[in-house]
């Protein structure tokens, strides 16, 4: 694929608001993770929450209130990512850059809200309900585009835990056909007890701060984010980090478990490479997709290996971010972009001892590190999978 | 963009396939809205039969039967599922387990509830390996889902499924977001004309404001307008004419995607 230029960025999650607070808590280690706290939930697990999101959206959108896409107007206003596009804006005019977003529960929280309220008679929601705005799947796209006042396609993507990451996909493919010359892509998943439970009933959540890779690993913790970039064709934009390639795949294999040799895995980070025409040893740091469940790092262990051995360094940083599950997408893009601009790789601290059976190069330890390229994973229910390589804009 | 629609599969109340439904939608043989039947996918093995709702049969029905127009293989097939509710009666029996004391969401449920279940359950079904996308794009998933689908089809240089679905709400989200009736249609395009080549069709993506195309009967209407899947049947239409017509779907933001479809 042509490379395309991530011009811009911002994101928000349990690590902090923003780039700077993003990057120190990386490079610290200090993992955003704490005992599940949360709505009416009496789970026993950790969470990924993201704070500051008490305060209703207002004024001409304000039916778009909900904790979903509270967050992702959040992340919008970080690191002047709402002046940036609105810059592009002026550029490129409104109807040609598109939206790419994607979410898996998108307003689901104040539906949930709203079911404890019932009509006890006729079972009907009470009134508030603003299904567009905040129910719907399509909703943080529908807001993201109203709010940053754009015009041109839209859509989310909902492909469960690869959903960010395969938005960036949409955006290669219409930027390179002409239906659109830039395009935000991104998106949000906030908490709710849908997937609090949801993972808790499949035993696949952990007591403690998740332990990716760790020999003793029991499940995810849950978390919550947003994040955005900018992405726009590297001759009609200037910054320091491009979308090398992107590649999908499934695993044709089970809906809640991956397949356990990694194929689809490695289908992903196969087409990934070739689409960005480098070969493994290209690649310098793998920011895993790492969800700490038993069967799911041992299968991204397998797809590993098959392809790295073990000459490349990786880690997953979802013990500090927690699993913010169809946000993971575009949060670890980020991340894996931070990690080329700032040149490091971050730690991982809440794994302990590493599970001996894993063969990859997985570091516990991170550090400061010139990198040229990073892969970012991020594999979902349903077998859904999906690659990206970061790397320096040349 | 310019496509070639090489298979249909078609689900709605009185059009329970392409074969039954073409000459309906061609406008030469009368139609009677009657309750739409799902069957499980052969497909799958029983295991995942046993789990699958409603929608992922509707889903994998109509996939099954547009691959099988176009005479290709599934398994090297890329995937767009385009949905605007996704499974609401799994959504809303998790929504009513919450409101609960008990809170005990059933695994099966849960995973079910994704919108890319039947992304999934297709992948497993035929063996495949290839992408696979679910989009959501409120009254306009299908025009954005077949905007995607064509885009997929012309990047890649060869034939993607677009698999369009919706199904109505049960009761207490069916009063805030009504959805008319069962309706899902699939297509199979293809940068390149074949021999099982049914249309032509040429996509344009821009701001404008005319009204969309509508259905000539008052039934076929109100099925159109009142599921956002059946914004594909002014298209289905034209091809079971065999007639060249152009015709416009909206999409947000202001914007019309406009179809030029001809014989191929």
């Amino acid at each position: 694929m042509t490379p395309l230029l991530l011009s811009h960025f911002s994101l928000a999650s349990a690590l902090g608001t923003g780039r700077a607070q993003t990057v120190a808590a990386l490079r610290a280690g200090r993992s955003g993770l704490r005992p599940c706290v949360f709505e009416t939930a009496r789970i026993p697990t950790q969470i990924g929450m993201v704070d500051g999101l008490d305060t209703p959206i207002t004024g001409k959108f304000a039916n778009y209130d909900c904790r979903n896409n509270r967050l992702a107007l959040l992340a919008l206003e970080q690191d002047g990512f709402r002046q940036a596009v609105g810059d592009a804006r002026q550029r490129y005019g409104a109807h040609r850059i598109g939206v790419f977003a994607g979410t898996s529960t998108a307003g689901i929280l104040e539906t949930e809200q709203l079911f404890r309220r019932r009509d006890p008679a006729t079972g009907l929601l009470p009134p508030g309900f603003h299904y567009r705005e905040t129910h719907s799947t399509y909703s943080v796209a529908d807001f993201v585009q109203h709010v940053l006042g754009l015009d041109g396609p839209a859509l989310v993507v909902s492909a469960a835990c690869a959903s960010t990451a395969k938005a960036f996909g949409n955006a290669a493919r219409m930027i390179q056909l002409g239906l659109c010359d830039a395009a935000v892509v991104g998106g949000a998943d906030s908490l709710c007890l849908t997937t609090l439970y949801g993972f808790h009933s499949l035993q696949l959540s952990d007591e403690g701060p998740c332990r990716p890779f760790d020999a003793a690993r029991a499940g995810i913790s849950v978390g919550e984010a947003a994040g955005f970039a900018l992405v726009e064709r590297a001759d009609r934009a200037s910054g320091g980090i491009a979308l090398l390639g992107v590649g999908e795949s499934s695993d044709a294999h089970h809906m809640s478990s991956p397949h356990p040799e990694g194929l689809g895995a490695r289908a992903a980070m196969d087409k990934a490479l070739a689409a960005a025409g480098l070969s493994a040893d290209d690649i310098d740091y793998i920011n895993l997709h790492g969800t700490a469940t038993q069967v799911g790092d041992a299968a991204e262990d397998q797809a590993i290996w098959g392809l790295f051995g073990d000459r490349t360094d990786c880690s997953s940083t979802k013990g500090l971010t927690g699993h913010t599950l169809g946000a993971a997408g575009i949060v670890e893009a980020i991340i894996a972009a931070l990690c080329l601009e700032h040149g490091f790789i971050p730690p991982s601290p809440t794994t302990r001892q590493l599970d001996p059976a894993l063969k990859s190069r997985y570091l516990i330890q991170g550090g400061n590190r010139p990198l040229q390229r990073v892969m970012s994973n991020s594999f979902g229910f349903g077998g859904s999978n999906c690659s990206l390589i970061l790397g320096r804009a040349s | 963009m310019r496509l070639y629609i090489d298979g249909i599969g078609l689900s709605g109340p009185g059009l329970p396939d392409w074969a039954t439904g073409a000459p309906i939608l061609a406008g030469r043989s009368v139609y009677e809205a009657a309750p739409v039947v799902l069957v499980p996918s052969p497909l799958l093995p029983p295991a995942e039969r046993r789990r699958m709702t409603d929608t992922v049969k509707l889903a994998l029905a109509i996939g099954s039967e547009a691959v099988a127009y176009a005479g290709c293989r599934a398994e090297h097939v890329p995937s767009v599922f385009a949905s605007s509710g996704g499974d609401g009666v799994t959504i809303v029996s998790i929504l009513e387990i919450l409101a609960s004391e008990q809170r005990e969401v059933s695994p099966t449920r849960f995973h079910n509830s994704v919108h890319n279940a039947p992304s999934g359950y297709w992948s497993i079904a035929t063996h495949s390996r290839e992408s696979s996308t679910s989009v959501c794009a409120y009254d306009y998933s299908f025009s954005t889902g077949l905007l995607e689908a064509a885009s997929l089809a012309v990047s890649e240089g060869r034939p993607v499924l677009l698999v369009s679905y919706d199904m109505p709400y049960p009761p207490a989200l069916d009063a805030a977001r009504p959805i008319f009736s069962i309706f899902g249609t699939a297509l199979i395009l293809s940068p390149e004309r074949s021999g099982r080549s049914l249309a032509a069709i040429t996509l344009a993506l821009g701001p404008g404001d005319a009204a969309e195309t509508a259905m000539p009967t008052a039934a076929l209407e109100r099925l159109r307008s009142g599921n956002p899947a059946a914004r594909a049947l002014p298209l289905l239409a034209a091809v079971a004419e065999g007639a060249a017509r152009t015709m416009a779907i909206r999409m947000m933001a202001g914007n019309l995607l406009t179809l030029a479809v001809a014989p191929p």
